[in-house]
């Protein structure tokens, strides 16, 4: 019985440093991934968090590290090491932390295998949790970015510190004895940090994600190659797909048992299970709320790509106000998308259209398309009534419309010839124009082509005011509010030196003056020229 | 059984009391906290996970790791600012100290209460400093932030030190070991 006894704890030593190598290693790794780590705690035991920490799994880590361990444990002589490094924008590269799992050979045979020291290395992994945030490489990897990246690197075998530059530093992050040997875990990490402002890698984070595509060349000859530390992991409800694993994924149930002192039993049971998901050997898709990535694991590569608008969709908040024009017969609206919700005016009718206009609606955003689709039976007291100038029922005449937004940032000016300075104003309610429209402007408004030259004279009489609430203003507590200089100056008169008449008069006159002025010039050029030499 | 004693000395101006009292508490109770105990048939009993989370601090260069447990923050902040509010009132010469104990409840017999015998002590000193200058502010959050992640590493060691911990106690007894209050983690008694 005894041997039986020792063989199971032996078994049971072996996992529990397996998984306690597996999880080091995931636990330094996410500490370097530039952002905070927050896991739930769970009062029921899952069955799957090993050591009863919630310490998540990346895959590809996960990966790595086994095969790092090459189906080996850390022993004596053996040790499993964590290489952190920073490498620039240039290339230039630097090792910070060697973080080892070590085993000596001091053993201490009384110890109980699956209770104290299942305990003392749950224990040391919360030692690890709280070292790794101290260690000086941590703020550097908070502030990753354009400028560095922060690698890692597994290796097993001799540990290398010669990368550290001289002076490094140790620090002890706590030992298990256990009846093969004592496990030690430790970090040396580069001191010479301390003498570089930190300020030298401060960024502001890029808005859009990091592409990481590299390699660093290793001189060891048992090198493997340096990965980056900025995985992101997607919640275990996106449907990832992880690599298939060479061995069972093992769950640790741990139950233990209470009595006695003298009488201490502990059992563990595990279940056996294979990863349930499919083999990749290509592609990982991992999509994530607003941000892709793919991973090829052929090339232990890691791309990061966010996808690009899609976050921001939301985010972009473009208080877009349009115009357009509406004819008599059939008014239109243009949709105001943006997340300030602003109260968009919904058309009384869908657009009447060409394909042009299919085509223009199609190209609205998504959230236009069903902020569109949404409206067209709401609000009928918002419409607005439109004129044509030229009365035609062509869904080709000039368009127009109200817009009504609570906030705003900028808005966004249509492609079009437009003289309206309403259109600078960031906020809201401006009065519609007849506008000369030309194409679609990028942000997918709602207008037909601007082909009729529409009357500037009477706009004003062809809408309802129906809400004008500049952002900023309080409402009409003041005689001269915002609102009430928006509304007039909204229409200023257009600047002669714009109008086309008078530019062109101004051309022709200007070119027949030419060849006077230069007679006058030529005769001046020695005034001219000492002018220029006292300026020298 | 001798109490283990330890005491940790920070210097830190007036609004970087509570984050570094707070770093220092977390990362003990960290250490000093399981998940859950369930009890179930034949005197076993399985254990819940505790989940981390990192928490930066606004005033100091610093972040720490905590439980993941609303309740046992909200405990510790309720705390630590009734010490900064005791402190700032105090005047005088800005000292002061906060001691977090460990103990185990001891049933005794009637008449007798309960006893409480602490068996770790970890006792924060607090030297409250008054800066004048933003220069001066700015060097300090670096400071202050190096030394914490000397004390960080300090507990650490004393943790893995093994020492004395309580037995694992039987169900009936797990509440005089155990703070059994919190819904997610279950700390030592404290």
């Amino acid at each position: 019985m005894e041997t039986d006894l020792n063989s199971q704890d032996r078994k049971d030593l072996d996992k529990f440093i397996k998984f306690f190598a597996l999880k080091t290693v995931q636990v330094i790794v996410q500490a370097r991934l530039g952002e905070k780590i927050c896991t739930r705690s769970s009062s029921s035991p899952t069955g799957s968090d090993w050591f009863n920490l919630a310490i998540k799994d990346i895959p590809e880590v996960t990966h790595e590290a086994k095969k790092a361990l090459a189906g080996q444990l850390p022993a004596v002589g053996r040790s499993m090491c964590v290489e952190i490094s920073l490498k620039t924008s240039e290339g230039d590269s630097m090792e910070l932390e060697i973080w080892c799992l070590e085993m000596n050979e001091k053993c201490d045979k009384e110890i109980k295998v699956s209770y104290t020291v299942y305990n003392r290395l749950s224990l040391l992994l919360k030692s690890l949790l709280a070292i790794t945030r101290v260690t000086p490489a941590y703020r550097l990897s908070r502030k990753q970015g354009h400028e560095y990246v922060i690698l890692y690197r597994i290796y097993f075998g001799e540990v290398q510190l010669s990368g550290l530059g001289e002076g490094f530093q140790t620090v002890r992050v706590g030992t298990v004895g256990t009846p093969v040997g004592t496990i030690t875990l430790s970090c040396a990490y580069r001191i010479n940090l301390a003498f570089m402002s930190t300020r030298q890698f401060e960024r502001t984070p890029p808005i859009m994600g990091i592409i990481i595509d590299h390699f660093v060349d290793r001189p060891y000859p048992s090198s493997s190659p340096m990965h980056p530390c900025n995985y992101r992991t997607a919640g275990e409800d996106t449907g990832v797909i992880y690599p298939s694993v060479e061995d069972s994924q093992e769950v640790c149930t741990t139950s233990f048992s209470t009595s006695p002192p003298s009488q201490c039993v502990f059992t563990v049971t595990k279940a056996h299970f294979q990863t349930p998901t499919p083999v990749v050997t290509d592609t990982l898709r991992v999509p994530m709320a607003g941000l892709a990535f793919s991973h090829q694991l052929s090339s232990s590569r890691l791309s990061y790509q966010p996808a690009a608008l899609g976050v921001g969709s939301a985010d972009l908040a473009y208080p877009v106000v349009f115009a357009a024009g509406l004819n008599a017969t059939h008014p239109h609206q243009l949709m105001v998308p943006g997340k300030e919700g602003g109260v968009p005016l919904a058309p009384n009718q869908p657009v009447h259209g060409t394909q042009a206009d299919q085509e223009r609606l199609a190209t609205c955003t998504p959230s236009d398309r069903t902020h569109c689709a949404a409206t067209p039976s709401s609000s009928e007291d918002t419409e607005t009534v439109s004129n044509s100038s030229e009365g035609r029922a062509s869904p080709h005449d000039v368009l127009e419309t109200i817009f009504v937004r609570k906030v705003g940032a900028f808005v966004n000016k249509p492609i079009n010839q437009v003289t309206l300075t309403s259109l600078d104003i960031p906020f809201a309610m401006f009065a519609p124009k007849n506008l000369e429209l030309e194409d679609t402007d990028p942000m997918g408004s709602l207008h037909s082509d601007g082909s009729s030259g529409g009357s500037s004279g009477n706009t004003h009489d062809d809408f309802v005011m129906i809400d004008f609430k500049p952002a900023f203003s309080k409402d009409d507590i003041l005689p001269m509010d915002l609102g009430t200089f928006y509304r007039e100056f909204q229409n200023p008169p257009q600047l002669s030196s714009l109008s086309i008449d008078i530019g062109a008069q101004s051309m022709a006159e200007d070119l027949d003056s030419l060849p006077e002025k230069l007679a006058v010039h030529e005769k001046n050029v020695r005034e001219f020229d000492a002018f220029v030499e006292t300026l020298q | 059984m001798n109490c283990r004693s330890e005491v940790l000395e920070v210097s830190v101006e007036g609004r970087q009391v509570e984050e570094a009292m707070l770093a220092v508490l977390h990362t003990v109770l960290l250490h000093r906290s399981t998940g859950k105990f369930h009890y179930k048939k034949e005197g076993t009993y399985s254990i819940g996970t505790v989940g981390t989370q990192d928490v930066d601090c606004d005033f100091i260069d610093f972040t720490y790791v905590r439980v993941s447990s609303e309740e046992l923050d909200r405990a510790l902040r309720k705390v630590v600012g009734e010490f900064k509010d005791a402190l700032r009132n105090s005047g005088g010469d800005g000292l002061g100290q906060m001691s977090l104990e460990f103990y185990q409840k001891k049933k005794s017999r009637w008449p007798f209460s309960d006893e409480c015998i602490p068996w770790e002590v970890w006792t924060v000193k607090v030297h409250v400093v008054a800066l004048a200058t933003e220069q001066e502010r700015q060097i300090c959050r670096e400071k202050v932030g190096e030394k914490l992640c000397e004390k960080i590493i300090n507990i650490v060691e004393v943790m893995n030190r093994h020492e004395y911990l309580p037995k694992m106690p039987t169900q009936s007894e797990v509440d005089n070991v155990f703070d059994t209050g919190l819904r997610d983690v279950q700390p030592y008694l404290y």
